[in-house]
């Protein structure tokens, strides 16, 4: 039955990625301007360079044609050159891949760990810590995140110089050390959103009968809470943390310009600022790619959290 | 005369509450210094003295100067005009277009309003700030194509709200009693819906304004709607270069008044449509599909053994 | 065994207090089966979260509650826990919402085993296993590894009373245990408690609003209205002899086979609560024999042909209906 599901989500996945390469390509493809132009940057070409160039990136095929190019290319790992660097995309957007994942993962864990902790304690303490994490929770919904990073860079990288503050260094370590504070940009601001999430899950459990049965049986209350409670209130929570982490692809943007981190990011950006198209499909693809599957793996994440949802799912 | 001036502000304190209120009125200074910018400002804000770069406070410059030493004071209040401009064009315009589309599902149902419910589904399942970034992408930075990118990434955000409070309003009887009497669908849909149903359309609409602010000041951050030399808020935070060399109020006081007028929106918002603040479509999307906690539901359909 | 003694709990209810139960007295033997009777809002339920102290946050609980000359209510939370484990057990109203839906039968069952006294999974999956046959759970391996959706109500209410008896409590608290269920599988489940309880000899209160049903299962009966005890006597005894005119229209009310051709007579106005009561009987708006005396003060619980009466005019009554 799991592997029914698996499939199914995987074919919906599949049709996604395919509708949004192909809106991707076209809207990209019928931009005003021509892309030749970027090749030539300032200069005027010659009409034949010009010809002998939009032959080159087949700009004269009709669009499906040129799609379905892509598309096989794409599915071979073959995303065409860039048209500022004339690298291939693959190696330009393998080169972030890492950094962009580390930096998602790291900043995942941080709201894990401090949104599951505010809002365990706003459950499970009414009165002043729940207040504060009310409070905490409602200001920082409306902290974009640059200037969360401009914040995290006076602070902790320029006066009290803890962290770098721009740019990635080598090794594993130096790299997580770079990381913190991007990451910490992003979770400070999205963990008050678990918090509010756990914290209404908990209580909404706490008044549940089954827990009163688990009470009125002796069992310690620490025992309560982890195992009847906090257990029970995980398909909400399992829901925000994906939904977070798919919505931290879409923050990478920001972040990664804000701190001068050589990810998929910033280079979306740079490549959308130099109209590098090559390079923006791909990427664009690849952040929709992260978005979807990051929904899907909290789906398949709820199957296994709530069990009804997973007969549900086999009987269906 | 005095009397009844003070009874209407009394009644404005008791409608907004005590957060309410300190919102408005912030917000209300942020409208002022958009309006009077070029009377209050002490200095042109694009204009720079090289000689006096990052100065504090001075007589001269109240707020000090930034790293080619512009006035900041004057180009945080010449910002309040862009800051504000593009998130007004954007909530205006998908107003406009959402909630004719919200009146017009709620009023026929059926396949009509299962069709816009779809079509509002499919363009909320996208990111704004991508759409905004591929718009981008095709037309070139700027105010206007970001500002056409969150219109159309903003539509489904009211559109659903009014939509759910229209048709809350269509199955109540008085709306039957006005259609027997022979009112057109305009005119119930636009003179009773609509006013009806006000309070939640206008709460949501500061709601979405400042989120609005907040997905354009990030693409004005990052150099794709407004640009560079133009006073905004967005454009200001955006100065690395003075944060690293330890200058940070040019960055975050700009920084300041965006949260400051994001929150005070929300706060506001949330008081006037007496709900709940509807997520942040791409930030906190994330709370749309957890308050109806969709399992739960799911869970209820399972069969019982 | 167990003794109740003018037990008075009021609930915060956005912020005012709420009597829900006052001046209650109840005595239970070892191995008596007593029966509390009452409709909904008479405060049944509320003697069994008074006892096993799971009152809602802001309660006021005084009087006294004693456990084996224990006061449950100054209980500490160790203590308060041992007895919840080892000396009673509660059988909750509707399994569906009382057993946490996201552990296994087996889970639910053993759990208290596990946790509470260090049982070891695979004694305690046997364990369980051996009670979920006990309650007449066929197959009962395959149960203990399903989820509580996949099984049916009265399976699920066998399942938790399954789970009390795993605990080998000296009292079981049973709160409506077949109200939730199908007409069709109450009168199993009510026989399996009853006779496990008496195999086990274990004592026993019963809840529910079935007057019935009680004097069925029960060797005592108490009636409950609006947050007190209005008559107690034993259950061969209440049918014939009831002296409260409260416990008369009760029996009265109900439908009996060898009585089909008379009229059931209702009792008039509806059940009061106990925050509504004056400061004179609770039953007094309701009561046929209701007098001045009966709106001023309060009757106490007292001793009456050998049973337990809270009524003024009892004697007066009885007298007038046997003249």
């Amino acid at each position: 039955m799991t592997v029914r599901f698996l499939i199914r989500r995987l074919g919906g996945l599949g049709v996604t990625l395919l509708l949004a390469s192909m809106l991707i390509f076209s809207s990209l493809y019928l931009a005003p301007g021509s892309p030749e132009n970027i090749v030539f940057g300032n200069r005027t070409p010659s009409p034949a360079a010009r010809a002998a160039v939009r032959h080159q990136l087949h700009l004269d095929d009709p669009l499906p044609v040129r799609y379905w190019d892509w598309l096989t290319g794409a599915l071979h790992g073959d995303f065409g050159r860039s048209m500022v660097t004339d690298q291939q995309v693959s190696d330009r957007v393998g080169a972030g891949l890492a950094t962009t994942v580390t930096l998602v993962v790291l900043a995942a864990l941080m709201i894990a760990v401090l949104g599951l902790t505010l809002g365990v304690a706003a459950a499970l303490k009414p009165g002043f810590v729940d207040s504060a994490v009310n409070v905490y929770t409602s200001v920082s919904v409306t902290v974009p995140p640059f200037v969360a990073s401009a914040l995290l860079i006076s602070t902790f990288a320029v006066k009290l110089g803890w962290f770098p503050a721009s740019g990635v260094e080598n090794g594993f370590w130096g790299r997580i050390d770079s990381l913190v504070l991007p990451a910490a940009a992003m979770a400070l601001i999205s963990c008050g959103f678990l918090a509010r999430v756990t914290r209404n899950a908990m209580r909404e459990q706490l008044a549940k009968e089954h827990v009163q049965t688990a009470t009125a049986r002796g069992l310690p209350r620490r025992h309560v809470i982890r195992r009847h409670v906090l257990r029970n209130a995980l398909p909400p929570i399992v829901t925000v943390i994906g939904l977070q982490v798919a919505g931290l692809f879409a923050s990478t943007l920001i972040v990664e310009s804000a701190f001068g981190v050589p990810g998929i990011g910033r280079l979306t950006i740079q490549s959308v600022a130099q109209k590098d198209f090559p390079v923006v499909q791909a990427v664009a693809l690849l952040l929709v790619a992260a978005f979807v599957v990051a929904n899907a793996v909290t789906d398949l994440v709820q199957g296994l959290v709530d069990p009804r949802l997973k007969t549900a799912g086999g009987a269906a | 005369m005095r009397n009844k001036k003070q009874g209407r502000i009394r009644a404005v304190y008791k409608w907004l509450g005590p957060s309410g209120t300190l919102a408005a009125l912030f917000l209300l200074l942020m409208v002022l210094a958009a309006v009077f910018a070029s009377v209050l400002a002490p200095a042109d804000p694009n204009t720079g003295d090289l000689l006096n770069n990052y100065q504090g406070s001075s007589a001269s410059h109240l707020l000090g100067t930034d790293g080619i030493g512009r006035d900041i004071l004057s180009r945080l209040l010449y910002g309040t005009r862009t800051s504000l401009l593009g998130p007004a064009l954007v909530v205006g315009v998908s107003m406009a277009i959402g909630i004719p589309l919200a009146l017009l599902g709620a009023w026929y149902g059926g396949v009509v309003d299962s069709a816009v419910a779809r079509v509002l589904d499919l363009v909320y399942a996208l990111p704004g700030l991508l759409l905004a970034v591929l718009t981008v992408a095709l037309f070139g930075p700027g105010l206007t194509p970001a500002v056409v990118a969150l219109s159309i990434a903003y539509v489904p955000f009211l559109a659903r709200i009014v939509r759910a409070a229209a048709r809350q309003q269509r199955v109540s009887p008085y709306v039957d009693a006005l259609a027997v009497q022979g009112f057109g669908v305009f005119r119930i849909s636009v003179r009773h819906i609509l006013r009806n149903i006000a309070p939640v359309v206008l709460g949501q609409a500061a709601i979405a304004f400042g989120y609005a602010l907040l997905d354009l000041a990030s693409l004005s951050y990052l150099g794709l709607a407004v640009q560079a030399p133009t006073a905004d808020w967005g454009v200001m935070v955006s100065d690395t270069d003075a944060l690293l060399k330890g200058y940070s109020t040019p960055v975050l006081l700009p920084g300041l008044l965006i949260v400051g007028s994001v929150l005070s929106l929300t706060v506001l918002g949330a008081r006037i449509s007496g709900e709940r603040p509807e997520p942040h479509p791409l930030f906190g999307r994330l709370f749309g599909r957890v308050s109806g906690s969709g399992s739960e539901r799911r869970a209820a359909d399972a069969p019982a053994s | 065994m167990l003794r109740l003694r003018d037990v008075d709990v009021a609930l915060n209810v956005e912020g005012r207090m709420r009597p829900v139960l006052t001046g209650l007295n109840l005595d239970l033997a070892e191995g008596e089966a007593l029966g509390l009777v009452g409709e909904s809002g008479s405060g049944k339920s509320m003697t069994v979260r008074t006892i096993t102290r799971l009152l809602p946050h802001g309660a006021r609980v005084s009087g006294a509650v004693e456990f084996e000359g224990r006061d449950v209510l100054a209980m500490r939370p160790a203590e308060l826990r041992a007895f919840r484990d080892s000396d009673v057990g509660v059988v909750f109203q509707d399994p569906r919402a009382a057993i946490n839906p996201t552990h296994r039968i087996g889970d639910f069952v053993g759990e208290a085993l596990r946790v509470n006294r260090g049982v070891s999974k695979g004694e305690a999956a046997r364990r369980s296993a051996e009670l979920l046959a006990a309650v007449g759970i066929d197959d009962a391996e395959r149960r203990l590894r399903q989820y509580p959706h996949e099984l049916s109500g009265g399976m699920l209410q066998r399942a938790m009373i399954a789970s009390v008896l795993a605990a080998e409590p000296r009292l079981i608290l049973a709160d409506e245990p077949t109200t939730a269920l199908d007409v069709t599988i109450q009168a199993e489940v009510v026989g399996i408690l009853d006779r496990l309880r008496r195999e086990r000899a274990l004592s026993m209160v019963f809840i529910t609003h079935d007057l019935d049903l009680a004097l069925a299962v029960c060797d005592r009966v108490a009636v409950m209205y609006a947050g007190s005890v209005v008559e107690v006597r034993s259950a061969r005894e209440l049918h014939d002899t009831a002296r409260h005119p409260y416990t008369i229209g009760l029996l009265g009310s109900r439908p009996a086979i060898e009585r089909r051709a008379e009229r059931l007579t209702a009792i008039p106005g509806r059940p009061v609560s106990a925050f509504e009561a004056g400061p004179g009987c609770a039953f007094v708006s309701r009561c046929a024999f209701a007098q001045d005396a009966c709106r001023a003060s309060r009757p106490r619980l007292e001793a009456f042909q050998g049973g337990l009466v809270r009524c003024h005019r009892v004697e007066e009554i009885h007298e007038h209906s046997v003249v």
